[in-house]
């Protein structure tokens, strides 16, 4: 059969391109403000690429699956630890078995264990809904966040300093600008795996559960395995972005993985655009950006920043992402 | 009918109790291959609740629901689906924000087993967009096969709700109330649509249009107040007095 209705080509879309240039820029701009002598702008985008990639990652849940997780803060944390807890030991001893600077184990333990916490805690918080689910969520967040405190060996309360950085062969964290380049790259390694699932027969299964989960049962599928595995990706996803944040950082503490941070990962990701590609990016770097600006206009940058962010979500419906998407259909108005 | 055909779906003893009251009273149903069987029965007769049964998304309280050889009472909705029984849904209940094509393409989707394939892309697999296609074809609404659903008419949306559930090949084809919301027209269309689908499709069909009753089913079960009070051919169930004074009322010949 050929008479199939074929979808329009999607890089006539002006949100393509507008796509294409953001991540054009992020590639470009940050290191051309560090080559010319502005590095602290260097350190904002660095974050920024990091928040981005994290955000993206709860996209894949909470946009794309209909799922509210409100601890995904703790996948950041747990991957930071994952860096932190092992050159501890090198430097000052015990836990011979994880004491280690090789970076390729500290992805393996920041990818593992947040894989493995995702698939504890998802199991049980999947069996619940709506306010249900993001309250279980935040208190399995909440039970790291206190776990690390407890844990006085590694600073408890008053956090950890990573006096070595992840070693890789051939490259160096320490280099500002490797390491820029290093988040850029998983960024858009982790933006093409979210674009390859969400177009996947597994994708598709959970935009259908997140639309309509009645109807996905009666229609055979058992949604509960197809979001758990979603919110076990996810959380690998954000760990990895938290094994990117202790290398950045260089300083962590529990602080990292409050629920007010899960909250600015949902934030940035609902401000973005949920369940549109980029959309985390585009909330991530206002986030970001705004916060770094107003920061340097007032000490109170809080209140005009929790303004404009109200009044964002007011009117741009889907996000700025949405506002984007809608980019056509205004032109042809 | 003939009685060489055999039982797909056979309801023994199902009962169903909200409270004290039984929605669902000792119910006896039998459905043969290939036969559209009708449901009716006065607003409030407890078919939504039987209909919820037979589909796994409420558990009996007891009695046996067999489904080609299997008892399927308790099981999960979604192991019913898998069975090969299908439903559509009284109230729409389609993926809204997704467009016709892609609606049937996840139902074909689902019915090729499981979707743990996470790199291909499925929005451009032409095996699962050719049987989506010939789906809405069959059911009428293949020019507004890239709408999304939740643009297109009420009537084309009861029609997408048959065509998904077409999709995933069901034996036994659970429709519920298929022409609710219609105008004359769109249940004309609808009870058209209907008709080619007999004699390839067992149906089990809930409906209040008595013209639709009447002209599609080859068997008819009158439920009141959550008892079965009889089963039998159009001829059988117009002259059944019990049908006539509980459901028709006392003074229509219909």
């Amino acid at each position: 059969m050929t008479n199939l209705p074929l979808k329009k080509n999607i890089s006539r879309h002006p949100a393509f391109w507008i796509n294409t240039i953001a991540l054009v820029l992020l590639a470009v701009v940050p290191p051309v403000l560090f080559i010319s002598g502005q590095p602290f702008w260097l350190d904002v985008f660095t974050r920024l690429v990091i928040l981005a990639l994290a955000a993206t990652a709860l996209n894949l849940i909470l946009g794309f699956g209909g799922l509210v997780s409100f601890g995904h803060a703790a996948y950041l944390g747990l991957g930071a630890y994952a860096v932190g807890i092992p050159v501890y030991h090198s430097l000052y001893g015990g836990m011979d078995s994880i004491a280690s600077f090789n970076g390729f184990l500290h992805i393996g333990l920041a990818v593992g264990i947040s894989a493995l916490f995702a698939l504890l805690t998802g199991a049980i918080s999947l069996r619940t809904r709506g306010v249900n689910f993001i309250m279980i969520t935040m208190a399995f967040g909440q039970m790291i966040f206190y776990a690390i405190v407890a844990l006085e060996n590694y600073g408890g309360d008053d956090g950890l300093t990573i006096d070595v950085r992840s070693e890789f062969p051939l490259i160096s964290l320490d280099n500002p600008l490797t390491l820029y380049t290093v988040c850029y790259l998983s960024l858009l390694l982790v933006l093409l795996i979210v674009y390859r699932i969400t177009r996947s027969r597994f994708g598709l299964t959970l935009q259908g559960a997140r639309s309509n989960e009645q109807r996905m049962r009666s229609l055979g599928i058992n949604c509960y395995r197809y979001q758990l595995i979603a919110f076990v990706i996810s959380g690998a996803i954000c760990g990895y972005a938290g094994f990117l944040l202790g290398n950045f950082t260089t300083f962590i503490s529990p602080e990292m993985m409050d629920w007010t941070r899960s909250g600015e990962l949902m934030f940035m990701v609902i401000l973005g655009g949920a369940a549109f590609l980029l959309g985390p990016v585009f909330g991530a770097a206002v986030f970001i950006l705004l916060e770094q600006l107003l920061r340097e206009v007032t000490i109170h940058w809080h209140l005009p920043f929790g303004i404009l962010l109200i009044l964002s979500v007011l009117f741009f419906n889907g996000g700025l992402a949405g506002a984007v998407s809608r980019l056509r259909s205004f032109k042809n108005q | 009918m003939n009685s060489s055909q055999q039982t797909i779906l056979d309801v023994t003893d199902l009962c169903k109790r909200f409270g004290g009251v039984f929605a669902t009273d000792h119910v006896n149903l039998s459905v043969l291959q290939g036969e559209v069987h009708a449901l009716i029965g006065p607003n409030g007769a407890g078919k939504t609740t039987l209909i919820s049964q037979l589909s796994g998304v409420l558990k009996p309280d007891s009695g046996k629901i067999v489904f080609n050889g299997k008892n399927m009472a308790g099981k999960p909705a979604h192991s019913f689906a898998r069975a090969g029984l299908a439903r559509s849904f009284q109230i729409t209940s389609v993926f809204t924000e997704m467009t016709l094509l892609q609606n049937v393409a996840l139902a074909v989707q689902a019915n090729a087993g499981h979707a743990f394939s996470f790199w291909r892309d499925a929005t451009t697999d032409n095996s699962l967009l050719e049987p989506a296609y010939e789906y809405l074809q069959t059911t009428g609404i293949a020019a507004s096969a890239n709408k999304p659903a939740a643009k297109v008419s009420h009537g084309e949306r009861r029609q997408l709700e048959v065509a998904m559930a077409l999709a995933t090949e069901p034996s036994l084809l659970l429709l519920d109330e298929p022409m609710a919301g219609m105008g004359p027209e769109e249940s004309g269309l609808m009870i058209e649509i209907l008709q080619n689908l007999s004699g390839s499709k067992t149906i089990l069909l809930i409906e209040h249009d008595m013209d639709a009753v009447f002209a599609l089913a080859d068997r008819i079960s009158v439920l009141v107040y959550g008892k079965l009070i009889a089963t039998g051919n159009k001829q059988e169930i117009q002259a059944n007095p019990d049908v006539k004074s509980a459901y028709l009322g006392e003074d229509t010949d219909a």
